[in-house]
This record gives C-alpha cells, structure tokens and sequence, in this order.
C-alpha cells in the first residue's frame, strides 16, 4: 500500500443543475471532494440535497455541469456516453439500496454480468464469478435467482456483482437502507472487509449513523455543499 | 452469441406473452405460406402454358359450340402444326359435389399436342383400341382408388346419352402423370367418336381447339388469321395464346395477387402491431433493468443491440416454425385439393420471400422500443425504481 495517500477521487468545482421546466435546480454548487485511495468514504446528507447526484458523477453515470472529475488521474467529465460506459465497466463496481439484480437470471449469472463486456472466456466468467460469491458467502447460492434470496442475501449477490470485475472504486447508494438491522449490519462488515483486506476504495451514500461508523472517513452534503461536520 | 443467454432470458420473462406472440407470428406466416400455396395454384396456370399452342373458342363464350368442320380449315391456315378439339363434359361420378374436368377428345391430337399429359406407350395403344375407354390423371385416380380396368359411370347435365340409359360408362384403360412440374393429373378424358356417336344432341359440334403453331413469334399472327377466316360466319372465334387464356381464365377469380397481397399486409400490419406492442411492453416494464446494465458498462449501443436481437428471435422463430408448419400442411393438403387447385404447392420464392419478410418483422417491431431502450438516460431510470 505505497501509494495509499494517493488522490483517486478528485471533484474540483462541480455545478450540477437540472431543468425542471423553466426552473434551475442547482443540486450542487462549487462543490470539491478529494477522495484517496484506499479510503472508506460515507456520505450523508438530508434527502435531496444531491449525495446520489455527486455519486453518479464520480461514476460516470452523469456528467456536470460545470467543473471537473478525475479519477485515478483520469479526466470523465468530457467523455462521450460509449467512452463513459467502457470506462465505468473497467473502472466502477456499483451497488444499489434495491440491489437491482436481473429477475431472470440466477445468482451466478447476475454476478457474471459485468464479465460479459470483457474478453474473459465462458470458463474464466465462470470461475471469477464463482470467488466472488464466496468472497460475499454465497457460494452455494448460485443458482438461486433473485426472488429465492433474503434481501440481505440479494445485497451480497450485488456486491459480488460489483467486486467481481475488480474495478478501481466501489460506489454504494443506500446499501443498508432496504435491510433490516442484522443484514445491514453483515453487509457493512462485509464492505468494511473489503476496504481493510483488499484495499478497495468505497464512497457510500448512507442515511444511518450507524453505518457511517464503520467508514473511515464522513462527509455531509447540505445545500449543495460538502462539509466536514454534522450541520446543525 | 455469449450475450445470447440474456436475450433468452428475457424472453422468458413472460413465458406466456412470448409464446402467444410467437404464436400470433407463426400464423402469421403460416397463412403467408398457404395463401401463397392458392395463388401459386391459381396463376400457375398462367407459367405452365405453352408460347407454341393456341386456344381458340366461340367469339361470345366458352360455352358455345363451335363447328367440328372447323378443324380442317384451321389446320390449313399457314403456321398452323396441328388442331384437336375439346369439349366441356362436365361428368358427375356418383355426386356432384365429386366436381372433376371431363373432356370427350381426339386421343392422338391431344397426347401429341400436350407432352404435360405423360401416358405409358402400352395405354395409348389401349386407348385407341378402345371406344369406350378413358385415359385418367393420377390425382383423379388416388382421390377415388380406382384402377386400369374399373368401369366408371358418368352422368352428365350438359349431354345425356341417348339410348336406354343417360348413363355413360367408361373403361379406364390408362392413367396419365404430369409430364412437367405442377402440371395438372385431375383431367378425365375419353374418346370423341365414342361421344359423338352416342350423345343425344348438337352432333358434330365441339367446345374449343387447341392448336399448335410453328412459332411463338408467329402466334398472335395466326391468331389473326384464325379469327379472320371465321369472320361474319354464324360461329365467329376467339384465338388467344393459352397464357392469356390462363389469365383471362385467373381473372375470373378477380385479380387473386392483389387480394391475397392485400389480405397479407392486413395480417402483417396486425402482427407488427401485436410484436411491437410486445417489445414496447418488455421494454417499458424493464427500464430500471436496462438502466442497471448501462450502469455496469454496457454501451447504448450494445442496450440497442440486446431489444432487436428479442424482436429477432421472436420473428424467427415465429416465422420459421409458420413457415414449416405451411410447407408440411400444404404437402398434406395437395392431394386432397388436387382436383379443385392442381399445382398447389409452396414456390421456394415464396419462401425467400418469407424469410424477408422474417427480417423485416423482426426489425420493424423492435426498433422503436429498441431505440428507446438505447436513449434511456441512466439516472433517471435508476430513480424509477426507487
Ligand atoms: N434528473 C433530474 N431532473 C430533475 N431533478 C433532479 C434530477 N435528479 C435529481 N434531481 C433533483 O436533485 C435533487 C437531489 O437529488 P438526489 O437524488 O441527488 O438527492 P439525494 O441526496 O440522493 O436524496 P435521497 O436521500 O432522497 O436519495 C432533488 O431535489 C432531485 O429532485
Ligand atoms: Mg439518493
């Protein structure tokens, strides 16, 4: 872990504003968030005050306004829509609050998923697939389909399906926040296991303090702004 | 193809709205291939005949009779190779709804002048030894299991026999297959002189000639000249090429293409709209699915790809098992229909054409919902889950 305090995550003066009709919503304003590598992040915030706006910037999945995102070093925000996907395919594990795992395929297809946007063989999917579901402790579930699953076990499957690429970040929204208390704890130590044994940098959305615990670091958005203290 | 396995699943989403569209296609297609089946039937007709023969009928109608006596002047028009005479028997076998054609001919103008009328040399022989004997299509034959030898009972509206009996009795002694494809086998023919002898009334008169020329360059010439030495006489002709008389002969049907096209893209448009509204669903009802793989990395492009390749198989297999099924119902149904459609078969290019039309289905139905499977902006249809 040499290069532990390097900056993988650099927003600097991000404007995010959508257009309702002929009113301007300014969700994130001059906003700057510095993240380093191995760093475990949670971000909190009210509803609505854009924490699953900054994440879908830093993943690639929207574009600002104003400013700049870097990853890795990396510049996304002038990416075009086919650039921005081969990246986020490379470089992003994603896990939802409804873990939004396909209905129609079973556990072990859901995770291979990603894989099918590599050039990994039929065999190789299969494998990396099946050591992602161990390292989440579903190994025997493979074939269950989503439906079959406890939520908490549905969330596993998503992180598995997030890790099984081993991209450079791992980006959560809510993850806990569908789960009763005992799951969410399980996935939290599972996430925590994650940054701790493997070193993989995460920024979670959360509104639990709880879960906020167990990062290494808390960041609270209010009113389009970071900052670094619980606003009153 | 690894992404195969998702297009497949997804079809499977929905079992029973996916199988019902398939459904609906594979009828679809399956009238597309028996409709072509009749038309073929009907205007094959038209591709059978022969550039080199003539017909020629009563100026006013097929139903008039014409002079016997015309035959030889016919025969001296210049260009004219030969001239044999038909009438319109119109024979019922038992009951009338057992409808064949019955034609009283002249044995050896007809066989000489219609190589599609393929009879073994040996039968021919018996024909012209025997007056009462008829020569019979294999079709004909099958359809009521007769066979060389059985005497076969006609009545006929049109001439009864005079005598003790109206009923005129036949000896099959040949049996005739098609001597080109699609060719007609349902035709019962029997002597002239046997006919004429014995019918009740309008002795020496005939239905039509058939006449062969000595070049199809020649043909509508002669046709003139036919109708030319006829002129102002009490039976005044009609000569025609036997492809327009085959036309002419369809369009008493109305113009059977331009119905079966329109009855087609009736059910076609039907279709579309039934697989299109079914891709328009799936899609609609996975947008936070769609918006979940354009998460994970696949392009819009890819997304595209994966909602056509659903319309595709849909189309496919649709189209592909109507297809079969008509290839296999149209064999089963030739030989019942032989007698009323000879030459009922499925063209290849009817075919070819299905597998277009396969393509264009699958296409056609998929690309709206495709596309806006394609434009589905991320974030929004990750927020539609929520
Ligand atoms: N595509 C959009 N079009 C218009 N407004 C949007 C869009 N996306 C987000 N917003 C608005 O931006 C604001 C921030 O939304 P965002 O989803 O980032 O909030 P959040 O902090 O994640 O809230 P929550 O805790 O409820 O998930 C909200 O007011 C939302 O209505
Ligand atoms: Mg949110």
């Amino acid at each position: 872990m040499s290069n532990n305090d390097e900056v993988l995550v650099d927003v600097h003066g991000v404007d995010r504003v959508f257009r309702r009709g002929s009113e301007e919503i300014h969700v994130l304003q001059k906003l700057d968030l510095q993240v380093r590598r191995g760093e475990f992040l949670a971000l909190m915030g009210p509803s609505g005050s854009g924490k699953s706006t900054l994440l879908n910037l830093i993943g690639g999945l929207d574009r600002p306004s104003s400013g700049t995102v870097a990853i890795g070093g990396e510049r996304i925000d002038g990416l075009n829509d086919r650039e921005l996907a081969a990246w986020r395919a490379r470089h992003v594990g994603l896990v939802f609050q409804f873990y939004n795992l396909l209905p129609v395929l079973n556990a072990q297809k859901n995770v291979e998923l990603p894989l099918l946007l590599t050039s990994l063989s039929a065999t190789q999917r299969r494998d990396h697939a099946a050591a992602a579901l161990e390292i989440v402790g579903l190994k025997d579930r493979n074939t269950s389909f989503p439906s079959q699953l406890s939520g908490g076990e549905q969330q596993r499957v998503g992180i598995a399906r997030a890790i099984v690429t081993d991209p450079t970040i791992l980006l959560c929204d809510e993850p806990t926040g569908d789960l009763d208390q005992k799951s969410g704890d399980e996935i939290l130590s599972l996430l925590q296991a994650l940054n701790r044994e493997q070193g993989k940098t995460i920024i979670m959305v959360t509104h639990d303090p709880h879960a906020s615990a167990r990062a290494t670091r808390t960041v609270y958005l209010n009113k389009g702004r970071l900052l670094a203290e619980k606003p009153e | 193809m690894k992404f195969a396995g998702l297009v497949w699943s997804n079809l499977k989403r929905r079992k029973l709205r996916t199988a019902l569209t398939i459904l609906s296609v594979l009828v679809a297609f399956l009238l597309f291939g028996f409709l072509g089946a009749i038309k073929q039937a009907l205007v094959g007709g038209v591709d059978l005949s022969d550039a080199n023969r003539l017909i020629v009928r009563h100026r006013v109608s097929i139903i008039q009779m014409l002079p016997l006596a015309y035959m030889d002047r016919i025969g001296r028009i210049p260009g004219v190779v030969s001239v044999t005479p038909f009438i319109w028997f119109n024979g019922i076998y038992q009951d009338p709804k057992n409808f064949f054609g019955s034609f009283p001919v002249d044995p050896v103008g007809l066989l000489d002048m219609y190589p599609e009328i393929s009879l073994p040399a040996a039968q021919r022989k018996a024909w012209l030894e025997t007056r009462t004997g008829a020569v019979v299509g294999r079709g004909l034959v099958d359809r009521f299991g007769w066979k060389i030898g059985d005497r076969i009972p006609l009545v006929s509206p049109i001439w009864p026999k005079g005598g003790a009996s109206d009923t005129w009795e036949f000896e099959i002694v040949g049996i005739y297959d098609a001597g080109r494809k699609g060719a007609d086998t349902s035709g019962f023919y029997f002597r002239y002189d046997y006919f004429d002898e014995a019918r009740q009334q309008g002795k020496g008169s005939i239905g039509w000639y058939g006449v062969r020329v000595d070049s199809p360059d020649h043909a509508a010439a002669i046709s003139r000249a036919i109708d030319n030495e006829f002129a102002n006489s009490p039976a005044e002709t009609k000569s025609e090429s036997e492809g327009a008389f085959a036309q002419g002969f369809v369009q008493q049907f109305g113009d059977i293409a331009a119905i079966v096209l329109a009855i087609l893209a009736a059910v076609f448009f039907t279709i579309l709209l039934v697989a299109g509204n079914t891709m328009a669903q799936s899609v609609r009802e996975r947008t936070n699915e769609l918006g979940v793989l354009k998460a994970i990395g696949f392009s819009n492009e890819r997304v595209l790809g994966i909602v056509l390749a659903e319309s595709f198989v849909i189309a496919a297999l649709g189209g592909i098992l109507g297809l079969a099924l008509a290839l296999v119902l149209v064999a089963a149904f030739a030989p019942s229909l032989a007698t009323y459609l000879p030459g009922f078969f499925l063209p290849p290019k009817q075919l070819v054409a299905g597998a277009g039309l396969v393509v264009v289905l699958g296409l056609v139905a998929g690309i709206l919902p495709a596309l806006s499977a394609m434009r589905l902006r991320i974030a929004e249809a990750l927020r539609r889950s929520a």
